[in-house]
């Protein structure tokens, strides 16, 4: 009997259906569960990535270090989508969006919790993380 | 180093459902091309085959067309770039032919959509941008474009309307290609009932109107070395510039939200290889996947300044008699999006115009037309300028 290889496939929690299982951040998921949205920042250029990555192409090394998606960022802009791909259908309506948080750009959902005509373009949003119903995890955003 | 040309373009009808495999719609293109340049199959010395992959139960596309088209033993390939693949198809049959390694090289273009439910065809479409960080977030093509149209009101004023205009604009044109999807008039009363199926929403701000249809279709564009070309065809069709480019697959990695860089980028490149500027340009086939996404072509390819493309459309310049007629023969709104056969059936589109043979859309005596044609949301890039 060979030896059973564990296989770390938590980001297959990321969101209502995640299409990727195993990858060098899985930690991010780790960050999600303590309530903290992270981006990974270049130990030898200080470059900062999200979403998250492990390699930098810049220094061709991967040698990276997690930072907190701290503060607030403003809101690029958003969509609400009336039709959904296939597995998620029962979010529908949802708003997709993007902040920009100046050294880096964040790419994610507005809380249902805020009502459309609350969203101004280039309004002040924060991240937060959100677990669904089934227990998978994503992030949101909301007014600062 | 000699030219390199056109000889000959074919496309089938854009239909719904075709009712038939993937190499007899395949067959459909590459029959009318290789009729209007009169020549046989032993005159094709490669072929390189465009398509998106996923929507296909066939491994490999290639080698099963090229033993259906008689193209066998000559060498055939795959090439994708999503909705750009048969522009980049042409951007390698060009080198292939460039190089001296092929004198004659057919790209055919297809996509046999109707095989998968549209909802899982969104979800596949959904998944030509980032499947690790944004898809899981529930994202589809028309609500990426939907974000870029939302900055671009915000930023300069464009409004539905402006939208809603362009698509009046394509069903114009539309009504008249036989080979088109949707060939019903779209007017302005329809976009402001809220009852009305044009009106209704999809990923705000674009409604129903806004969006092409998914369609099965085939193209075939064939390519030849300059002495080829002359000794094959009567009207050979130029190849002057080529462009290419891409970008940041995820909205997060990129800084412009009201155009496509990728276009910017692709647009200069063939300007700067052919030589000219987009006054120069004739006639236009640009990729309208949605309507937002052929006003930022506009300015994306020079056409109009950075925020005009809506002064474009609300002067009409872009109609057959404007200043740069754009997308005449109904654009990809009426045409529908077979999304690997799409630039072949542009480019098709642009070397007919060019010869004098688009018959009730022709444009008065074009000499330079180009053609944009984009993957994904603004993933891939390719602009391709023919002339005379």
């Amino acid at each position: 009997m060979g030896k059973k290889i564990e296989i770390d496939d938590r980001f297959k929690k990321f969101g209502t259906v995640s299409f990727t299982a195993i990858t060098k951040t899985n930690d991010f998921i780790d960050h999600l569960e303590q309530g903290k949205v992270v981006g990974t920042r270049c130990k030898e250029c200080g470059m900062h990535f999200f979403p998250p990555r492990a390699d930098c192409f810049r220094c061709l090394e991967s040698h990276m270090e997690w930072f907190e998606v701290a503060g607030n960022g403003k809101l690029v802009t958003y969509s609400k989508l009336e039709y959904g791909p296939v597995g998620f259908e029962k979010d529908l309506p949802y708003r997709i969006a993007l902040l920009d948080y100046g050294d880096y750009k964040v790419f994610g959902r507005i809380d249902d919790a805020v009502p459309d005509d609350a969203l101004s373009m280039g309004m002040k949003m924060k991240t937060r993380v959100n677990r669904l119903a089934d227990g998978q995890l994503n992030y949101v955003f909301q007014p600062a | 180093m000699g030219k390199v040309g056109i000889i000959g373009v074919g496309q089938s009808a854009f239909v719904r459902q075709y009712p038939g495999s993937i190499r007899e719609l395949a067959f459909e293109g590459f029959k009318n091309a290789m009729k209007d340049a009169q020549i046989t199959v032993k005159d094709v010395d490669a072929s390189v085959v465009c398509s998106a992959p996923e929507y296909d139960k066939q491994r490999s596309p290639a080698g099963v067309f090229a033993e259906y088209l008689g193209l066998n033993p000559q060498p055939t390939f795959y090439v994708e770039s999503l909705c750009s693949s048969s522009s980049m198809g042409l951007r390698l049959a060009y080198s292939l032919v460039k190089s001296g390694l092929h004198d004659v090289v057919a790209v055919i273009g297809f996509q046999k959509m109707s095989e998968i439910s549209s909802s899982e065809s969104q979800e596949r479409m959904g998944r030509g941008a980032d499947i690790q960080w944004e898809s899981p977030f529930g994202t589809m093509m028309p609500a990426y474009y939907a974000m870029y149209a939302r900055a671009h009101m915000a930023a300069y004023g464009t409004t539905p309307e402006d939208l809603a205009r362009i698509r009046v604009k394509s069903a114009t044109y539309g009504q008249l290609n036989e080979l088109a999807v949707y060939r019903k008039p779209v007017t302005f009363e329809m976009f402001a009932d809220p009852n009305d199926r044009m009106a209704g929403p999809v990923a705000s701000p674009l409604r129903v109107g806004d969006c092409c249809a998914n369609a099965d279709g085939s193209s075939c564009i064939i390519v030849a070395s300059e002495e080829k070309a002359r000794a094959l065809s009567q009207k050979p069709v130029w190849i002057l510039g080529l462009g290419a480019a891409s970008t940041s697959v995820n909205l997060a990695g990129r800084n412009l939200f009201t155009g496509l860089t990728v276009a910017q980028e692709a647009a200069k490149q063939a300007y700067a290889m052919a030589g000219i500027e987009p006054k120069d340009i004739d006639v236009a086939e640009v990729h309208d996947c949605f309507t937002i996404a052929e006003l930022m072509a506009y300015e994306n390819l020079g056409f109009a300044a950075p925020g005009e493309g809506k002064d474009l459309i609300r002067s009409k310049e872009t109609y057959k008699e404007g200043r740069i007629p754009v997308n005449v023969d109904g654009g990809l709104l009426s045409k529908g999006h077979p999304i690997g056969a799409t630039g072949g059936s542009q480019i098709r589109t642009i070397v007919l115009q060019l010869r004098g043979e688009a018959g009730a859309i022709q444009v008065k005596d074009p000499e330079i037309g180009l053609v944009h044609n984009i993957g994904g949301v603004g993933l891939y890039g390719n602009v391709t300028i023919l002339g005379r």
